[in-house]
């Protein structure tokens, strides 16, 4: 058998093989990697990386002790967990029955009303947060109503932050599990029909088990996003400590009168991210 | 066709009774399908040919345009009448070509989640399902997850979930495809025999003939979303009556005028047949019936005409041999020796000859 034979190029290009058909032999072909491209690449994880090892240079490790054991940082660091959490979850409630429908139905405007739903990824959280208070605030289009039928108010109190975290971080989640649920062989739902299963059994047994993966990674990333939450926060909910002031506010404000405070806040938040990102990145985000 | 006198005791089913008719712009499916209780019907037929599609719209996962279908004298479908079983309500069981057993779920809780979805108590559902595994000989894996399955195994827990729910209609798709040769033998046996011991109606689609042959009492031949041929496995193999059923049952087959003994296949060739028949008419015989010459047959063979080699592949441990002879395909079977002793290949001038008797001539 000659190299020139087909069946000599079958052992790298089998369907089963981790490399994408091609990867390999033009790697092989041709080893260099060009400098316009090195360079630019370098300069980007640079311009990355500075920032976080200025945060890790210049942080008051002297004082640190006793920035981080100040009741203020845990009130913040408590409330942020909390609405954070709590917008995950309100994410979860509303957004992969939202995933299901633009994944599994089709109906008039459903190119549009997922266009709608991916606006707040790319939408000003500020926007966001006047938008919200146009909605929900106290004289706002439902704000009114919720106010005079059930004495609910939402801006400025820890609702009003968890709503406005669950704003700008729900598209995420939406996002992340429509891909998962397109991805995912919607053959199983018929076969779940065809044992007696209604669409929402088959959903609840069947398509949410197997696509638990990628809700668990929109959910990280929803997290993540609520967690450094600031725009929508500050203009809907406002910066009042221990009720809704979260850690991004506190460093915000911090850093005008105590900078070391804010770079140790900082540091508090980076290492959450860390954390969730080093604890999760392996078991559940292989979607992301 | 009815005929309850021959039905084995089914619960007082009529059967299925279905013209399943599909528009779907570039492809139609137009296919009527009878089937008493306790018989085992294939769907035949080359790929895209509607089989599937078919299976689908039994299982009322793809909605029929128009025809009915009627399972025990209830109505499933009509769309004329806007009626419409969803699927869930179908008392219906499918085995899925590639299984699809829930992958997060054991091979219990998979054949536990149709008694399940009727409303069957926990404890009832898996009792249910153990003795069904067991049944099937797969007490030992009630356990396991699917992907530690093997192919046969995962078939059997496959058909297990499907009979779980008590179905009236048994849907087969492609049920061997998914295995290898060595495990299709075992479970094609196996399978015969599910299926022989199911009381309802039971429909598999295959372009396996060998498959549809072994496992039907009835075959459906569809090509192009449409009926071609009808019958039991005998008649089908013994009388195809379009070129893909002819080349699945390995027959030379040809479509001509008969007057009696003779039938013209086209101008210049003429087949003298055994039986006699009259007006259009099918002629069809095995390869082995073939004999090839390198020089004109004595006058006394009436069967012999000029004809080319067009290609050559082994076929067990004969040769077969691709010709044309008068503008016409012919498959003949030869040992390597003749081959040899011919000096056969691609392009060579033959003469062939089909003895009388071995042909097959009936109504077209």
């Amino acid at each position: 058998m000659t190299d020139h034979s087909p069946a000599a190029a079958g052992p790298r290009d089998t369907p089963g093989s981790r490399t994408r058909p091609g990867t390999r032999s033009r790697t092989r072909s041709r080893s260099r990697v060009p400098v316009a491209l090195v360079l630019p690449a370098l300069a980007g994880l640079a311009f990355l990386l500075l920032p976080l090892v200025a945060l890790l240079i210049r942080a008051p490790w002297r004082s640190l002790p006793d920035q981080l054991t100040s009741a203020a940082v845990w009130q913040a660091l408590r409330l942020s967990l909390q609405t954070a959490t709590l917008a995950t979850a309100a994410s979860l409630l509303f957004g992969v029955p939202l995933a299901w429908l633009l994944a599994r139905t089709d109906f008039p405007g459903r190119r549009l009303v997922r266009a709608l739903v991916t606006l707040p990824l790319v939408l000003p959280p500020v926007v966001g947060g006047v938008a919200l208070l146009l909605a929900l605030g106290r004289n706002g289009v439902v704000g009114r109503w919720l106010d005079s039928a059930f004495g609910v108010t939402l801006p400025f109190t820890t609702s009003g932050v968890v709503v406005a975290e669950t704003f700008v971080a729900m598209p995420f989640l939406v996002i992340t599990v429509e891909g998962t649920l397109r991805a995912a062989d919607a053959r199983y739902e018929e076969a779940a029909a065809t044992l007696g299963a209604s669409r929402f059994t088959a959903f609840r047994r069947v398509t949410l088990p197997m696509i638990a993966p990628g809700v668990a990674a929109g959910a990280v990333l929803a997290w993540a996003r609520a967690l450094g939450e600031f725009g929508a926060t500050i203009t809907f909910a406002g910066s009042f400590p221990g009720r809704t002031q979260t850690m991004p506010l506190a460093v915000y404000l911090a850093l005008q009168d105590d900078p070391a405070a804010a770079v140790a806040l900082s540091l508090v938040l980076l290492a959450v991210s860390l954390a969730v990102l080093a604890g999760l990145r392996e078991r559940w985000t292989g979607a992301l | 066709m009815k005929g309850p006198a021959l039905t084995k005791d089914t619960g007082g089913g009529t059967g299925l009774d279905a013209h399943l008719l599909l528009d779907r712009g570039s492809f139609t499916l137009d296919v009527a399908l009878g089937v008493r209780p306790g018989e085992v019907l294939a769907l035949l037929g080359p790929n895209g040919a509607g089989k599937t599609t078919a299976l689908r719209a039994l299982a009322g996962l793809a909605p029929l345009t128009g025809g009915h279908l009627r399972l025990d004298g209830e109505t499933l479908e009509d769309p004329a009448l806007r009626r419409r079983t969803p699927p869930e309500a179908r008392p219906v069981g499918v085995i899925f070509q590639d299984y699809l057993l829930f992958p997060h779920l054991t091979a219990l809780e998979n054949v536990a989640f149709g008694p399940r979805c009727q409303g069957m108590s926990r404890a009832a559902a898996r009792a249910l399902a153990a003795g069904l595994l067991d049944r099937m000989g797969l007490a030992d894996q009630a356990g396991a997850k699917p992907r530690r399955l093997s192919g046969g195994q995962a078939q059997r827990v496959a058909l297990a979930r499907a009979l779980a729910t008590g179905p009236r209609l048994l849907l087969l798709d492609e049920p061997l495809a998914a295995l290898d040769a060595r495990a299709r033998l075992d479970v094609r046996a196996e399978l015969r025999r599910h299926l022989a011991a199911f009381e309802a109606v039971a429909i598999l689609v295959t372009h396996d003939p060998l498959d549809a042959m072994v496992l039907a009492d009835r075959l459906v031949v569809i090509e192009d979303g449409r009926r071609v041929q009808e019958g039991t496995p005998a008649e089908i193999a013994r009388r195809p009556r379009t070129d893909y059923v002819a080349r699945l049952v390995g027959l030379n087959l040809y479509q001509g005028e008969a007057a009696g003994h003779t039938v013209r296949l086209a101008p210049g060739l003429a087949l003298t047949t055994t039986e006699a028949v009259d007006g259009p008419a099918f002629v069809a015989f095995p390869p082995s019936a073939v004999t090839l010459h390198r020089d004109r047959p004595d006058s006394s063979a009436r069967n012999a005409w000029p004809a080319a080699v067009t290609g050559m592949e082994s076929h067990g441990d004969q040769i077969r041999v691709a010709l044309t002879a008068a503008g016409l395909p012919l498959t003949a079977d030869l040992t390597p020796v003749s081959v040899a002793e011919l000096l056969l290949a691609p392009g060579a001038e033959v003469w062939a000859s089909v003895k009388a008797a071995q042909t097959h001539a009936y109504p077209a």
